[in-house]
């Protein structure tokens, strides 16, 4: 399956992948709207790590053996047997944050407003991400895994 | 004769019923349960108490997972004798099922400590949807509950007790409730807020007696303390743990402990049978030894790796780690390992913030390795430190960075190479 991978040498640091994260996942879809009307403000799948002149943007990874579904005590986070994608059903999510600590990646946020997890989908319905369409620098790429 | 037989309808009986069907569509397979409902989520029994959640609402998995997965369902029946010889599993009523591959997922039992007046009606334990429903008709009209054991499972039916408007007394053996799980600046925090909510926390103390009412000697009225104070109440639920529920194997030659041993296969010394979840002693990675964890998720983790092998797979238990997420009153409160280490083991400990003031992280370290960690309040991204800790991975370099876990805190090789291969698997050992 694809993935989104960071380019750390042609991130720099400018969020908009988050931005572009939170529009795509808002109730309506207009940037303006989304960041300062929206209650509660959507939030971001993504997040730009950085330090000094290193950064790069990262989401979930998808993993194969998804430890965060594993490690979900309702059934809400699951992987699509088809897909590999793994995602979180806000209906069975209860917000008790066990996933955050499975997570080796940190790609797991709380959405306190409504009591539950957020995560990066990939973006249903679209031929590419949101961040990664964009990205002003080609720092993220769509792709396949290097090794698969 | 089945191919598969599963003993449990929760996490790590689940787990093993997915394990298998992902490399065996066909083999035949039963699940047995005296729980007579589909499997659903036991830590949300406290949503179910509190009005927050329905039945349907705590299915863990969808209602076409039995037929989906061809699972012969045994729901409701108790498995009452395990002949190894014969390879055969007698159920309450007679039914007998004969098995190639054996797991045994049973679960805990509650611990009910002696003391008096336990045969009294509105005595409870909190383990499972059964009990939360009795709980709660006996809870019409209820003034005050009387909760024996600050721990995980205290704390989840408090909590819920609260939520529904009761007056709720916490009786907790030790000096501080959650006790094993948090250190004494969390406990206290906890202590705190609880205190805030109404609840009276009474720490260092034990129930002696179950009191009878005016109403009835057989009905609960109140408990004698140790210290011989009287607290009047008219139900108490026991909620000090749970034990391995071993009664299938007592008497038989699965080697025990306090759990059911297994290898890194979740296999006991029994060829063809496994164990996994509350009921076994599997390896601990924190420990390096085998040790009961009982927590949801290393449960699922066993069954999945028990359920792999069960079908042909070769597979290595990763290990578990006790690990909690709480979120008791709105208190965000991640830990997992050790987290109040013993003087002169040779541990650091690194701590920031206050739990007093919300945000409290505390880590404790082992020869430059993750050995616990405590986060309250901010638990952002925790799970990268706890799979620091799993992988066992040197970390005194990134001194304070820990306190704010971050990717990009590693090595570059390191970096780059988990974010390219997604990296936590058992299918690298995967046959
Ligand atoms: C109130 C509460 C809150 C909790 N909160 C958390 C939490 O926040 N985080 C966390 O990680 N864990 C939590 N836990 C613990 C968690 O629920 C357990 O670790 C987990 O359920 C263990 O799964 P298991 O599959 O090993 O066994 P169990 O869930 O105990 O299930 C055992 C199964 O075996 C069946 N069974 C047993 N013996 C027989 C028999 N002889 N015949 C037929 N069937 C049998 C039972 O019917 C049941 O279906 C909580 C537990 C409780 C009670």
């Amino acid at each position: 399956m694809k993935r989104v991978f960071p380019r750390e040498e042609h991130c720099v640091a400018c969020h908009l992948c988050e931005v572009f994260c939170r529009v795509q996942h808002s109730q309506s879809k207009d940037i303006i709207k989304a960041h300062k009307r929206e209650s509660p403000a959507p939030l971001a799948g993504i997040k730009v790590e950085e330090k000094g002149a290193l950064s790069f943007a990262l989401n979930c990874r998808h993993c194969e053996e998804p430890y965060c579904v594993y490690a979900c005590l309702t059934g809400a986070m699951r992987q699509d047997p088809q897909t590999g994608v793994v995602t979180v059903d806000a209906t069975r999510c209860v917000g008790c944050w066990t996933c955050i600590l499975a997570c080796p990646y940190g790609a797991i946020v709380r959405d306190e407003a409504n009591h539950r997890v957020h995560k990066c989908d990939l973006c249903p319905g679209l031929s590419e991400p949101a961040c990664v369409a964009n990205c002003p620098n080609g720092a993220l790429v769509y792709r396949e895994k290097a090794h698969a | 004769m089945l191919k598969y037989v599963v003993v449990g309808n929760s996490a790590g009986g689940i787990a093993a019923v997915e394990a298998i069907r992902s490399r065996d569509k066909e083999g035949t397979l039963a699940l047995v349960s005296d729980e007579p409902y589909p499997a659903y989520s036991r830590p949300l029994i406290s949503k179910y108490l509190a009005g927050e959640t329905t039945q349907a609402g705590m299915a863990y998995r969808s209602p076409d997972f039995y037929d989906g997965n061809a699972v012969e369902t045994h729901l409701g029946k108790k498995a009452v004798r395990l002949d190894l010889e014969g390879r055969k599993l007698q159920l309450a009523g007679g039914a007998e099922l004969s098995w190639e591959k054996l797991l045994l997922a049973t679960g805990g039992t509650p611990i009910v400590p002696r003391m008096e007046g336990l045969d009294k009606t509105g005595v409870y334990t909190f383990t499972t949807l059964d009990d939360a429903r009795k709980l709660e008709e006996g809870l019409e009209p209820c003034g005050r509950v009387v909760v024996i054991g600050g721990g995980l499972i205290g704390m989840s039916v408090t909590e819920a007790l609260v939520k529904r408007g009761v007056q709720v007394t916490v009786v907790e053996l030790l000096d501080r409730v959650l006790a094993t799980l948090l250190d004494l600046e969390a406990s206290r925090a906890v202590e705190v807020v609880l205190r805030r909510k109404g609840v009276e926390v009474l720490t260092g103390q034990t129930v002696q007696t179950i009191l009878g009412s005016p109403e009835g000697q057989d009905r609960v009225g109140g408990v004698l303390l140790k210290d011989g104070r009287e607290v009047p109440c008219c139900a108490v639920i026991v909620a000090v743990g749970v034990s391995p529920r071993l009664d299938l194997v007592k008497g038989t030659t699965i080697a025990t402990n306090r759990g059911i041993i297994v290898d890194r296969h979740m296999a006991t010394n029994v060829p063809g049978i496994y164990a996994c979840g509350d009921v076994a002693e599997g390896y601990d990675f924190t420990t390096g030894g085998n040790r009961v964890v009982p927590v949801w998720p290393s449960a699922y983790l066993g069954g999945r790796v028990a359920g792999y092998n069960m079908a042909g797979g070769s597979v290595t238990y990763p290990g578990a780690a006790p690990m909690n997420a709480f979120n008791y009153f709105g208190m965000a409160i991640v830990c997992a390992g050790l987290i109040n280490p013993p003087a002169g083991g040779g541990y650091q400990v690194l701590v920031s913030g206050s739990a007093e003031e919300g945000s409290y992280k505390k880590l404790v370290l082992k020869d430059g390795k993750l050995a616990g960690i405590l986060f309250f309040g901010d638990i952002e991204r925790s799970g990268i430190l706890f799979g620091l800790m799993r992988e066992g991975l040197q970390v005194s370099g990134l001194g304070e960075d820990l306190f704010f876990p971050k990717l990009m805190h590693l090595p570059e090789d390191l970096r780059v190479g988990r974010i390219e291969e997604p990296g936590w698997r058992l299918a690298a050992t995967r046959s």
